[in-house]
Parts: C-alpha cells; structure tokens; sequence
C-alpha cells in the first residue's frame, strides 16, 4: 500500500540525514545554524557602527541641476556625476522626473528616453573618428572563439528558443537606417537626373 | 583612463575618460586591480533597466588600490589595497542607522526605491562603475574595507556582491535544521546562496538551471541536488514530488529579471521591455514551496510592474523576504568562513577578460558561452 503523502497528515516524512552526516560531508555544516550569528539577524540593528563621523554628510556641489525623485524631500547630499542628461532623450528624462516612482509614466519615459539617448549617440558618433561599429561593441565575434555553436546545440538550454530575436533587436535598426539612407541617396539621384 | 562605456543595447566598447575627481571631502578614488561582470549587469546590458544612459561605465564588484582621497577621509590612505562593496551608502541616514545599508537615502537622487550602486544606471543614482581604471568610491570611511594580508585578491573582489548576496539570500529563508532549500538558478549568486545554505543547517539543498555546466558546478561547489528544468513538463510538479508533495521549506529566487523556462514571460521582459523583469522563477518559487514556507528573493529585478503570482503566495501564507544585500554587514563572518575552510569565493571564477575586451567578455557571459558562470575584468592587460 502505498504511503500517504507528508501534507496529508501531521508529521514530515521525508528522509534526512542525520546533522552528523550531513556535518561529516558538508564542510562547516550548521555553522551558522543559530540565527544569531547571521549577520542580518535580526534585519534591523539600531546603533550599528558603520564609520560614518558626521550626523548629516555635507553636501556635493550640484554641478548642474540634478534630476530628483519628486519622492524626495531634498536632493540627497551624495550623488553621481555620470553622464548629465543632454539632447532630446534629456528632455525627456528631465520631464519623466516630474512624475513619481509610483507612476508607470515616469518608467516608460524614461526607457523611451534610452532608445532616444542610443540612436543620439550612434549618429553623433558618425561625426567622429570614432563611429559606432555594431560588430565590434556587441563583441559577437567571440561566437567563433568560445564555442557559439557547441555551447548553444546539443545542450538543453531553454534560452535557444529566443536567442534569434537578439540579431534582430541588435541588428534590425542598423538595416532599416542603412536601407532608409540608401533610398534617400537613389531618390535624391533619380530628382537630380530628372 | 580606459573604461568600458555603454553604448546603447549589446553594445559596449572601451573608451578614454578623464579620471574621476575627488567631489566630496568623504570620497576615495581608487585604482581598480579586478573588476568583475555581474550577471545583474546583464539587465543593463540588455536595455532593461530604465534611465541608463549612453556613455555611462557599468561595473559593481571590484577592488583596486587608493589613488587619492577627500580632506575628511580618515580611515583609508593613499597605497591602500580595498575592497569596495557595490552599495554605495553613507552611514548615517535612517536607514544605514539600522543596518539597511542597500535601502541608504543620501546617496541616490534619482529614485526612493533603491540606494546608491556602482555603475548601476541614474535608477540607482548615476555613480559610474569600476570596469574601468579608476573609480570614485564616495563615503570611503564608509563602505571600503583594507583587504586582509591573507585574502587573495580575486576571493575579495567575490565579496563584493555575488558571495555576500548569495549568503545574505540564505539568510532571507529563515533557515532552520532540516529544512529542504531549493534555489532557482546556478549563477554566481545560487552557487553561494546553496553553499551558504548548508551552513545555517540545511537537510537538503536543490539547486535548478537549465545550463548542465553550471548544474554540475552546483553539485561540485554547493554539493546540492540539482534538477534542469527542460528534463521536466512541469518543474513545480517535480519539486513537489521530490518533497512527497510538501513543497520546500525555503525558496531563493537567485535568477531575477531574465528568468528563463516560459518564451511568453522572458520576451516581454527582456526583449520587449513591458516588464521590470521576467517573474517565471520567482512564480515557480512561490508554487513550489509549501503553504507557510518562506520565498527569498535576491534576484534583481526593475522597478517596472511584473507579472508575479501573488494571489498563489497570500493564499499559501507566504513570507517573502528579498532586499539588495547590504554587504559590509557580511563581511566578518564571510571572513570567518573562508578562514575555515568552508568557502572558496574564487572557485566560481571561469574567465579573465583584459578590460580591453570587455564587449567579447559581455557577449560571452551574455550568451552562456564557453561553459563561463563569473568572469573577472582585469585592467591594465590588452
């Protein structure tokens, strides 16, 4: 007769290893089997020393004026420098700030933002010595030196069934500007010829 | 410098940027010696978290050597080899207060949500990263440490997320003798969260992928079961029938934003961006523990809406514990740990990748090639 299952009555039966085998296999098995002597035990610890000697940090010098949360009170005393919101996509960023993390606006504009600031800087760079080069900065020819295939195929990865939309994602955009620039330059010779 | 710079989805290349200045009296520029590449910075890799921008410098696991430091810096000197956790925090807020370390409120102007981390995107404050030469390290009284003179460099740079936040996920389930843990995902962070597991007292560790090689990790490193989820219909069903249809005490989510094992799931988040993240482990992990039992969530995810199951966790009683890890807080014990014999942080490392190659390194880790589950940066090196 088959048993019955553990949820279907009081007691766990479920097999285990005794604590000494498992102590004898696992190195520093239970180690930390008190909960006191887990560092995040409990979470919160008033008082915890941290190094900090100030009550209130001073204050960064705000180079420019900080984009905020409108869920702080003050802009915080400490922040990051990198990249200043420029252009169309820190228009946009600056506006997605007037709403607050609660908000769904405030995210979707901001990832707007993103795929505005990546197509700023692709055409900024063409202006440069140092344009963008899709095949180099998404650094895809190392497929042909650390095993694209044999590390995809044969192997039961759940993630080869939407690995093929990544080209597309990556690469799409790049054709679809290539073949806009291209019938602009045979539209703009066809006129001319006319 | 040199410094790897973001330039729009898939896209990263290495660029030259002036070195970051000293812009608070509390700030440290370090020299980065390693660096790392974080499965978290996948997300922003892939376009996923909102507000990175173009030009930013990703990296939050790093260690390096002081170059300079603020008038008011009194801990740390110039020539000092440290180890910096990815939070940046300022000791003092309410929040860092009481240990909150990750949750710190003077450090990110941006959002209220998350704290300061290092080449993280503005969401979490616009500080650039260490896959670079130098960076700046804010409230270095704070959150540096002097690496010991018996710690080996890439064991540090191990501790400055993936080991502690695996160790601080085991944590989060409450673990007491004999509980039966199951962890989705053999990444750095699962590896660490299942070996972490035994030391609390586990009386069983599974461990779930769907990447053999990093399966066969968990059993070699963590000494767990595991399971690849593509061998089974129906996962949550098989993790019943292995706990005789209990379900686990414990479940830690170390997979986070870009979960796969539902196409539906994973394109809409990840490719098509309409999700802060794709839930599909986090939603087995709520089904495949039992009624009362405890989720931990360290997998990160973005601060867009996700399509989680949480009528499933209220009506089973769940409590769902998750934060980003404070780090330094796990720092003596972890100490303690490799001292003994228990961890080896290093043992997960797969490749070195000069700072010069970083976009081959990004596709590599990105693309599951080369058998690679933690790969270092190492600056310096063409």
């Amino acid at each position: 007769m088959t048993e019955t299952a553990t949820p279907y009555i009081a007691g766990k039966r479920t097999p285990k290893k005794s604590a000494d085998d498992l102590r004898a296999q696992i190195p520093g098995w239970g180690a930390d089997l008190d909960p006191a002597d887990r560092p995040s035990y409990p979470r919160e610890q008033p008082g915890i020393e941290t190094g900090a000697h100030w009550d209130f940090p001073e204050r960064q010098p705000e180079k420019w004026p900080r984009e905020r949360s409108i869920e702080h009170a003050v802009l915080p005393p400490v922040f990051g420098t990198s990249t200043p919101p420029a252009g169309v996509s820190g228009a946009i960023r600056r506006y997605a700030y007037k709403y607050s993390e609660g908000r769904a606006a405030h995210w979707l504009l901001l990832v707007a933002a993103d795929r505005v600031d990546a197509w700023e800087h692709h055409l900024k760079s063409f202006a440069t010595l140092h344009p963008d080069n899709p095949f180099t900065e998404t650094g895809v020819a190392s497929e042909f030196r650390r095993h694209g295939l044999s590390s995809r195929y044969g192997q039961k990865r759940a993630d080869v069934n939407h690995q093929w939309i990544d080209p597309i994602i990556v690469g799409g955009p790049w054709i679809l500007a290539a073949i806009g620039i291209g019938a602009a330059f045979k539209a703009l010779r066809k006129q001319r010829s006319a | 410098m040199r410094a790897m710079v973001y330039r729009g989805p898939y896209k990263v290349r290495v660029e030259e940027k002036d070195i970051p200045k000293i812009e608070h009296p509390n700030d440290a520029i370090v020299r980065v010696s390693r660096g790392a590449i974080c499965g978290s910075d996948l997300h922003l890799y892939h376009g996923m978290m909102p507000d990175t921008r173009v030009g930013m410098t990703f990296g939050h696991e790093f260690v390096g050597t002081v170059h300079d430091v603020g008038s008011s810096v009194q801990n740390l000197a110039v020539g000092d080899r440290v180890m910096v956790p990815f939070n940046v925090y300022c000791g003092s807020c309410y929040f860092c207060a009481r240990g909150l370390y990750s949750n710190c409120h003077n450090v990110n102007p941006n959002a209220t949500a998350v704290g300061g981390i290092y080449g993280y995107s503005h969401t979490c404050g616009g500080y650039d990263g260490g896959q670079a030469e130098f960076v700046r390290v804010p409230f270095a009284d704070v959150g540096p440490s002097k690496i010991p003179d018996w710690m080996d460099e890439e064991d540090a740079v191990l501790l400055t997320d993936a080991c502690p936040t695996g160790y601080f996920g085991a944590q989060l389930g409450d673990i007491v003798e004999g509980d039966t843990v199951v962890v989705f995902g053999a990444g750095p962070v699962g590896l660490f969260a299942a070996k972490s597991a035994w030391l609390m007292g586990a009386g069983r560790v599974i461990v779930i992928d769907h990447l053999e090689y990093r399966l066969e990790k968990a059993r070699s490193f963590a000494h767990a079961e595991t399971f690849n989820f593509t061998d089974y219909k129906d996962i949550v069903v098989q993790l019943k029938k292995e706990t005789d249809y209990l379900g686990a005490d414990v479940v830690i989510d170390a997979v986070g934003a870009e979960a796969d094992g539902n196409f539906l799931q994973h394109v809409t988040a990840s490719k098509l961006k309409l999700q802060g993240g794709s839930p599909i482990a986090l939603n087995w992990a709520i089904d495949s523990v039992r009624k009362g039992g405890t989720v931990s969530v360290v997998g990160a995810y973005g601060p867009i809406f996700s399509a989680v199951k949480f009528g499933d966790a209220m009506n089973k009683g769940l409590t769902m514990r998750m934060n980003q890890c404070p780090v330094k807080r796990q720092w003596p014990r972890l100490f303690e740990h490799i001292r003994n014999g228990y961890l080896k942080p290093s043992d997960i490392v797969t490749h070195r990748i000069p700072l010069e190659h970083i976009a081959e390194g990004y596709h590599i880790f990105s693309a599951k090639l080369d058998n690679i589950i933690k790969p270092l940066v190492v600056a310096g090196q063409s």
